[in-house]
């Protein structure tokens, strides 16, 4: 079946803003957003994405679909029977077509230092049950695909603002029984571009294509964020 | 062209260079490290590895018993001194990943959980539910952020090697972002950038996966060791190929033919196992170079199915229950949910085989070490010897860790003792590259997609699950047309920034360099041993005497390969049959348990 879709094209050698173009692709029963741009690179090879794993998990492929944040990969053709139209995360820098700047996601991933942090030196594996891997485990199925900063009205306002997926990050490590290094994130957290710059409008959680619900994240982070603030108002 | 000077450059942010990267700065942080990923190093096609990693846990197992499992699952090809090192630093790794913050799964008492796997004759591979590679992956990425002596380059795209009289000299990168060329100068370089199942047309791979480091070190006349061997998953999705992890199998998973029938029995991998119940080595869990073999066969009698024009086999997992497939394998019932619309619970999952891994690649020593000083290769771009003719699965994340960190250390000391190459010596070559670099914009009337599509349908249909001289002999001429075409093709994008045509453009120039070595590889050697199966008379079996060695792919001055030989590194476990269910304990291989006591002793935890 041939199908139009429409995607936003954006040289910044050439052009001042991004403008729509349509094509048209071969739409099978499978063919998801991803294989029809795939479809249009091979008619017009000057178009530019991110793209590997087609199986999403390498959270390279986010792309606003009629105006939604999702993977291309795992977003298909036949669920768009009127208009399908292409354009590249919203509130990051478009830098060409649709790859945007990831840099401030990255950049804020790295501020909440997103490792164990455990001062015990040892060659034997932590214990940890069944139980305790859960309070952390949907946390740490984050894939880095940025969906849910696109989602965030916030983000868009504040790009200061750490963001969804930062938060869960930290919580993924705060919540781990291996980590003792939850008071080195709070500051972070507690910060005016931490948790309490959150709303609540909770759309992250709704477009994560992982179902990690990073607005539970931020929820919980600003559980913690209040209870560090009443113990240290207790603490000399 | 940017001008820098490192210490150390690592070419991939996958696996293997990120756990070099940490090695590194921490064996020596006062020297500064390199990262080049032509993605962000979370894309890195390891974030798919599924199953888990291996290594000797449970006290029932044995050393022996992992390098024995190996060296069997290599058909004998692996070299055994490494099989060694590999089996006695494993846990080790594993361990330190749990150190790090993986995520592994746990039994009811907070230790370390292992799965049954192909291959392996006690269950030994550690799991993060059926993500481990994403939270290897994770992990590490997670982890080099605490060094900040790693400097990363996301999506810079190496593209030649700067050699000086064999002594690595540094790199040359496009930054995808500015169409900039950088070089950078290093002590030394490692090179970590995965496989090349791209060059054929059904792949469980990323589109990233093209085979790049191999053709930088190839080009630069370092030899590709054991390219004929190249792994077929037995199960894949019809049409995308997309990964449907062996853990489906461990966990207690059968294969069916379009009859309901567990066709396996007929391939020497019997008895029938009842559904539920794997056990070790039997049926379903084989090696995966004799289940990819099996589906070939049953489709050559007509019992495969079709499943939209794809030849299919089931993968059931009906009898393991909702709850148990929620816990274990999430991402199965996601992605069968996704790309076939099938329910795990309820109905078997349609599967096919689809190329997964190279055995082979660059030719390094123990120590990841190239015949060029200062060049290192980890990985799946490299051939340290421990997989041979057939990797066993979870061998290869182990891998990753235990020899990324060797790369990583080893290239950390030499970085140590050696100063630069002084720059005048490489400008040239720079130079060299940036006019070839831009002559290749234009207009020309050959097509890019033309060429890899047919270059990976050549690959596919002379380099198969079975091959002979005629398919291969066919397969090497088209890829010589494709090459000539290739010299022809143009980049009709002339942009600087995020110019995906010619990052395209070169990727195609390496997978054809590394299709070529595969397929003279392949038609070099004239027997049948792991995954690599000839169908020519005389060639059907193993043949020890003329070809228990590994293939050399050395690049010609005139472009040409040339194939040599060397030997195998054998230590303690000579060539037997290799044998998989019951036939595995028949008298005729009773030398392997004598060996194992042998091996016991030599064998131990350090």
């Amino acid at each position: 079946m041939n199908k139009t879709i429409s995607i936003s094209r954006y040289n910044p050698e050439q052009d001042s803003q991004p403008q729509l173009q349509t094509y048209q692709v071969v739409s099978e029963h499978s063919t998801s957003v991803l294989d029809a741009l795939l479809q249009v690179q091979q008619q017009d090879p000057s178009l530019s994405l991110r793209w590997s794993c087609r199986m999403a998990i390498c959270g390279s492929c986010g792309v606003m679909i009629n105006g939604i944040p999702k993977l291309g990969c795992k977003t298909f053709v036949r669920d768009y029977p009127e208009q399908l139209v292409i354009s590249p995360l919203a509130h990051f820098a478009v830098e060409k077509d649709l790859i945007v700047d990831m840099s401030p996601f990255l950049q804020h991933l790295s501020a909440v230092k997103p490792y164990l942090i455990n001062a015990e030196k040892s060659l034997q594996p932590h214990k940890q049950t069944p139980a305790q891997l859960a309070k952390y485990q949907q946390f740490a199925n984050c894939i880095n695909c940025g969906l849910c900063y696109s989602a965030c009205p916030q983000f868009g306002l504040n790009p200061e603002f750490i963001g969804p997926a930062a938060i869960t990050l930290a919580q993924r490590y705060n919540l781990d029984s291996r980590d003792q290094g939850k008071a080195v994130r709070m500051p972070q957290l507690n910060s005016k571009n931490g948790v309490w710059a959150c709303t609540f409008v909770g759309f992250c959680s709704e477009v994560c294509p992982k179902k990690v619900d990073p607005a539970a994240a931020v929820n919980q982070g600003k559980v913690a964020s209040a209870s560090d603030f009443i113990i240290s108002m207790f603490t000399p | 062209m940017q001008l820098l000077q490192k210490d150390i450059i690592i070419v991939g942010g996958g696996g293997a260079g990120l756990r070099a990267a940490i090695a590194a700065a921490e064996a020596a942080p006062g020297l500064q490290v390199a990262l080049l990923s032509k993605v962000y190093p979370m894309r890195s096609h390891t974030v798919a590895a599924e199953g888990g990693a291996a290594a000797v846990t449970l006290a029932e197992d044995s050393l022996a018993g992992h390098f024995q499992d190996t060296i069997s699952g290599s058909d004998w090809l692996a070299e055994q001194n490494v099989v060694d090192y590999f089996v006695q630093h494993a846990y080790q790794e594993l361990v330190q990943l749990e150190r790090w913050g993986c995520p592994w799964s746990r039994k009811a008492d907070g230790t370390v959980q292992v799965r049954r796997f192909g291959g392996m004759k006690t269950e030994r591979t550690w799991f993060a539910a059926d993500k481990t590679g994403f939270h290897i992956l994770h992990t590490l990425f997670q982890t080099s952020l605490r060094y900040p002596t790693i400097n990363r380059f996301d999506e810079y795209f190496v593209i030649d090697l700067l050699v000086v009289e064999q002594q690595i000299a540094g790199v040359l990168a496009i930054h995808f972002k500015t169409g900039q060329l950088v070089q950078i100068q290093a002590k030394s370089v490692i090179l970590a950038t995965g496989g090349a199942g791209r060059v054929f047309h059904y792949n469980t791979n990323g589109g990233i996966v093209t085979g790049d480091g191999m053709a930088l070190a190839y080009r630069h006349g370092v030899a590709l060791r054991d390219m004929e061997f190249v792994q077929y998953h037995p199960t894949g999705l019809p049409g995308s190929g997309i990964l449907i992890t062996e853990a489906c199998r461990g966990e207690g998973g059968i294969l069916l033919n379009k009859d309901g029938y567990r066709y396996l029995q007929d391939y020497d991998l019997g008895p029938v196992t009842p559904a539920g119940q794997p056990k070790n080595n039997y049926m379903e869990l084989g090696p995966r170079d004799k289940l990819s073999q099996a589906f070939w066969q049953q489709q050559k009698l007509g019992l495969t199915a079709d499943y939209q024009g794809h030849a299919v086999v089931y993968l059931d997992l009906r009898h393991l229950g909702s709850q148990h497939l929620t816990q274990r394998l999430p991402f199965i019932c996601e992605l069968a949910k996704a790309y076939v619309n099938i329910d795990p619970a309820n109905s078997p999952i349609p599967i096919r085989p689809a190329v997964h891994y190279t055995m082979g690649g660059i030719l390094t020593d123990i120590n990841c070490h190239t015949s060029i000083a200062g060049l290192f290769a980890v990985g799946e771009c490299a051939s340290v010897g421990l997989h041979g003719a057939n990797r066993l699965g979870s061998n290869s994340l182990s891998e990753l860790l235990v020899f990324g960190k060797v790369a990583g250390e080893q290239a950390a000391a030499l970085a140590q003792q050696t100063s630069l190459v002084p720059v005048s010596a490489i400008m040239a070559q720079s130079k060299h590259q940036q006019t070839s670099i831009s002559s290749l914009f234009g207009n020309s009337s050959e097509s890019m997609v033309a060429i890899r599509t047919e270059m990976t349908q050549a690959m596919e249909q002379g380099c198969g699950i079975y091959r002979d001289n005629n398919g291969m002999q066919r397969c090497l001429t088209s890829l010589h047309n494709l090459k000539s075409r290739y010299a022809r093709l143009t980049v009709s994008d002339s942009s600087k920034v995020y110019n995906s045509a010619l990052l395209q453009h070169v990727e195609l120039g390496f997978s054809l360099d590394v299709a070529e070595a595969i397929c003279r590889s392949a038609l070099a050697r004239t027997e049948s041993r792991g995954a690599h199966q000839r169908l020519d008379e005389g060639m059907t079996t193993r043949n020890d005497r003329d070809f228990l060695q590994h293939s050399l792919a050395l690049r010609q001055a005139d472009g040409s390969t040339a194939i040599s030989w060397q030997a195998v590194t054998i230590t303690s476990l000579p060539p037997t049959e290799r044998r998989y269910g019951a036939a595995a304990h028949s008298p005729a291989n009773s030398n392997i348990s004598q060996l194992k006591a042998a091996q016991e002793k030599g064998l131990q935890h350090e």
